[in-house]
C-alpha cells in the first residue's frame, strides 16, 4: 500500500497553486459580491493547459485521469478561490465525457477543442424542475424531423448559460410512458446555444455568485443530426460513466474549500488576543479545528482511494459517493467552525470565511445529495431495500 | 552553444523552519522542498536564452539524493531539454558542489553556466564565485540583466551603491539576482513533455571527485525570539535611551 502521491502528482498541485497566488481574496470578493465569471481565471487556466487536463492528447488535452483532475481541483478549490473557482473549470472535466467515448472524430474535433484552448465555454443541462433527482422523469423532447430534431421543454440550474457558446443536453426522444425501462429513450446532444431559441433566466442564489445557474426555456430548437453524441436512446446510459468522476472531483474541492477555511482560522486563531492571549490557546477554540482536520484528511483519503479505484479500472460507486458525502461534511463543518473561530469578524466579508460557509452549503447539496447517497450506500454496500 | 544549469533542492520558501532538537540541523522530514528560487530564475533566464534563438541546449543539474528527479523534472518543464542527477547521500558543501560541476562542464562543455546567487537554506553565496574560479573562466555575479554582445555578455549587477554593468567574455559563469525575471509557471501539458526527456543519473565517484564535507557544523540553533519594545514619552528619552542604554550614539 502506498500513500503517498507521485512526484508528477506533486507537480499538478505546485503549479495549479501558482496560478492561483495570482487571484487573491480581493478578486474573489469582487466576482462574488459583482455576480461576475472569473473570465481571467479561466483564461489563466486555459493558458496553463489545464482545461484539458482529462481531454484527449491529439486535441491538446493531456489524458490524465481522475486522480490528476481531482488534485488538480483540489488546489483549485485551496487557492481562495472557493466553489467559484471550482465550477469555473468543472464542466471541462467530466461533462464532455461520452463526447471523448462516443463522438466521431468531426465531433470530438468540433466539440472538444475549443473547450480544451478555452476559446468557448459549454453548459450542462440535466436537471428539470419536476424531475429533480430522479432523472428518468425529465419531459424536455426532442422530436424527430428532417434532417435532426426539434427541442422543447425546460432545464433548471443550468451553471454557466449565461457565458456559454454550448449546451450539452439530456433530452427524452422517447416519452417515458412508452419505454420498457424508465432509463431507455434519452439522448444526448452538444449543441450550439442559440441564444433565439432558448431563454436563459440566472437564479439569485446564495453564494458562488461569480458563476450563474440558470433556469432555460427551450422553444422549437432545432439541433441538427451531427449533434447527437452516439446513439438515439442511449443517453442516460452514457451519462453514467461520467457520474463517478464528477463526485469524486466535487469531493476533492470541497476538501480544498475546508482546507482554506482550516487555513484561515488557524491563522486567526493564532493571531487574536482576549483576556490577555491568543484565542487559539483555549482549548474551545482548537480542538473543533482539530476535529475538523481529521474530517479534512478522511475526506481526503477517501476521494483518493475512489480516485485510484477508478483509475484503475474497478467498481467506485460507494466510495466516490462516501466521498462526496465526507467532502460535502468537511467543507460545510470547516467553514461553519472557521466562522465562529473568527467570532464577529467571522461575519465580514474581509476574513472570506463567510464566503467559504456560503459556497461549502453547495457541496453538500450537489451533485447529489446526501439523502441520496446514504439510500445507495444503504441498498448498496449493506443489502437495504431500494428506497428511491 | 549550450548553457548548464545548476539548481538545489531545498525547504520551500513558505515553510517555517524547525531545528532539530538535538541542533544537528533543521527538519526536514514531511516538509515540503522545492527548487531553490534563485535557481528558478537562472532556469527561466536560460529557457528566455534559448527562445532568443541565442542557445541549442539546456541542461540541468541537481546534486542529492534521488528526491532531486522533482526539481529537475521542475526545471524540464520550464524549458530544460535534458537533466543530469549526480547522487549523493552526502550533504554536498560549496566547494565539493562547484569541483562536481567543473567536472560536469567538462564533459558537456556549454558556453555559459547560469547559478543562483545563493541558496535560501545555507546562504552561502560561493558556489558560483569557487566554480569560475576552477574553471578560469568570465564571472559576473548577482546579475539583474543580461545581454548579448559580438564579443559575450554585458551583465548589469545589483551592487551596494546601485547597478553596475560589466562586459564578459564567454564562456561564462552567472549568478542570477532577484529582479532578473519572474520566472514562468509550468503548464500541464509541459509537465507531459517533461516526463519524456531524458535524466541521466551518475555518481561523484564518477566523476572522480571527493565530496567529503570539509567544514564540521558545530550547531544549529534558532534565532533568539525578539525582546518586546518599550514606549518613550518624548524625544529626549528617546536620545537619552538611545546614549545611555543602547551606547549607539
Ligand atoms: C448552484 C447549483 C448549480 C447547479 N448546476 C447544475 C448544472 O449545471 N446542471 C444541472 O443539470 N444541474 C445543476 N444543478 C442541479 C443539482 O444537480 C440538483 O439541485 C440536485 O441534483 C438535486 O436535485 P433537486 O434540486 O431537484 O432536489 P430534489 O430532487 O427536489 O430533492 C429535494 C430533497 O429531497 C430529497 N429526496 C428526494 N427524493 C428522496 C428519496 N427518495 N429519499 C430521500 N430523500 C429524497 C433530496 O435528497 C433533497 O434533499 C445545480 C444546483 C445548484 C444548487
Amino acid at each position: 500500500m502506498d500513500f503517498d502521491l507521485t512526484e508528477e502528482h506533486l507537480a499538478i498541485q505546485d503549479a495549479v497553486a501558482k496560478v492561483c497566488s495570482d487571484f487573491d481574496d480581493e478578486y474573489w470578493t469582487e466576482k462574488d459580491t459583482k455576480a461576475e465569471f472569473p473570465h481571467e481565471f479561466h483564461r489563466a487556466m486555459a493558458e496553463g493547459g489545464w482545461l484539458g487536463i482529462t481531454m484527449p492528447e491529439e486535441l491538446g488535452g493531456s489524458g490524465l485521469g481522475v486522480t490528476e483532475a481531482a488534485l488538480m481541483m483540489n488546489a483549485v478549490a485551496k487557492g481562495g478561490g472557493g466553489a467559484a473557482a471550482m465550477s469555473t473549470l468543472q464542466i471541462n472535466l467530466f461533462a464532455p465525457h461520452p463526447i471523448v467515448v462516443l463522438g466521431t472524430p468531426e465531433q470530438k474535433e468540433r466539440m472538444l477543442a475549443p473547450l480544451i484552448s478555452g476559446s468557448e465555454k459549454t453548459c450542462f443541462g440535466v436537471t428539470e424542475a419536476n424531475a429533480g433527482l430522479n432523472t428518468t422523469a425529465i419531459t424536455t423532447f426532442a422530436g424527430r424531423v428532417d434532417g435532426g430534431y426539434v427541442v422543447n421543454g425546460s432545464k433548471l440550474w443550468t451553471s454557466t448559460a449565461q457565458e456559454a457558446d454550448n449546451i450539452l443536453l439530456l433530452t427524452r426522444t422517447t416519452p417515458l410512458a412508452e419505454c420498457t425501462k424508465p432509463t431507455d429513450g434519452m439522448t444526448i446532444f452538444f449543441t450550439r446555444l442559440n441564444r433565439e431559441k432558448i431563454e436563459v433566466q440566472r437564479i439569485p442564489k446564495m453564494g458562488r455568485s461569480a458563476v450563474d445557474s440558470n433556469a432555460i426555456f427551450i422553444e422549437d430548437l432545432f439541433i441538427p443530426e451531427r449533434d447527437r453524441i452516439g446513439d438515439e436512446g442511449k443517453g442516460f446510459y452514457y451519462l453514467l460513466h461520467s457520474l463517478n468522476p464528477e463526485r469524486i472531483i466535487v469531493a476533492a474541492g470541497a476538501v480544498g474549500i475546508a482546507e482554506d477555511a482550516l487555513r484561515r482560522a488557524s491563522r486567526y486563531a493564532q493571531e487574536r488576543e482576549v483576556f490577555g492571549r491568543v484565542i487559539g490557546q483555549n482549548q474551545g477554540i482548537q480542538h473543533p479545528l482539530a476535529e475538523n482536520w481529521c474530517q479534512i484528511e478522511a475526506a481526503r483519503m477517501m476521494m483518493l482511494k475512489a480516485a485510484d479505484l477508478y483509475d484503475s479500472g474497478k467498481s467506485c460507486g460507494a466510495y466516490a459517493n462516501a466521498a462526496k458525502f465526507l467532502g460535502g461534511r468537511a467543507a460545510f463543518d470547516t467553514a461553519t467552525q472557521a466562522v465562529l473561530t473568527h467570532g464577529g469578524m467571522g461575519y465580514a466579508k474581509e476574513y472570506q470565511v463567510e464566503r467559504l460557509l456560503r459556497e461549502a452549503m453547495l457541496q453538500r447539496l450537489t451533485p447529489v445529495s446526501e439523502q441520496l447517497i446514504l439510500s445507495f450506500i444503504a441498498e448498496k454496500e449493506l443489502d437495504l431495500p431500494r428506497s428511491y | 552553444m549550450k548553457i548548464l544549469i545548476p539548481i538545489k533542492r531545498v525547504i520551500d520558501f513558505n515553510v517555517r523552519i524547525r531545528v532539530k532538537k538535538d541542533g544537528s540541523g533543521v527538519e526536514t522530514a514531511n516538509v515540503k522542498m522545492s527548487m531553490n528560487p534563485f535557481c528558478e530564475i537562472a532556469v527561466e533566464e536560460a529557457v528566455r536564452i534559448k527562445e532568443a534563438g541565442k542557445a541549442e541546449e539546456i541542461i540541468a543539474v541537481a546534486i542529492g539524493g534521488r528526491q532531486c528527479q522533482d526539481i529537475l523534472r521542475t526545471a524540464l518543464a520550464m524549458g530544460a531539454d535534458r537533466a543530469i542527477l549526480i547522487e549523493t547521500d552526502v550533504e554536498v558543501q560549496p566547494l565539493a558542489i562547484a569541483k562536481l560541476l567543473k567536472a560536469t562542464i567538462e564533459k558537456e562543455s556549454p558556453g555559459l553556466a547560469i547559478l543562483g546567487k545563493q541558496a535560501i537554506d545555507g546562504d552561502n553565496n560561493q558556489t558560483g564565485q569557487m566554480l569560475s574560479a576552477l574553471l578560469g573562466w568570465s564571472q559576473a555575479a548577482f546579475a539583474s540583466n543580461i545581454e548579448f554582445t559580438d564579443t559575450g555578455l554585458e551583465v548589469t549587477r545589483e551592487v551596494d551603491g546601485g547597478l553596475e554593468t560589466i562586459a564578459i567574455k564567454l564562456p561564462a559563469v552567472v549568478t542570477t539576482d532577484l529582479r532578473l525575471n519572474e520566472p514562468r509557471y509550468v503548464k500541464l501539458p509541459n509537465i507531459m513533455k517533461a516526463r519524456k526527456k531524458p535524466l541521466d543519473v551518475m555518481t561523484p565517484q564518477e566523476l572522480g571527485v571527493d565530496v567529503a564535507p570539509s567544514i564540521d557544523v558545530l550547531d544549529i540553533a534558532e534565532p533568539p525570539a525578539r525582546a518586546a519594545g518599550v514606549k518613550v514619552a518624548d524625544v529626549n528619552e528617546l536620545v537619552d535611551k538611545l546614549r545611555n542604554e543602547a551606547k549607539v550614539i
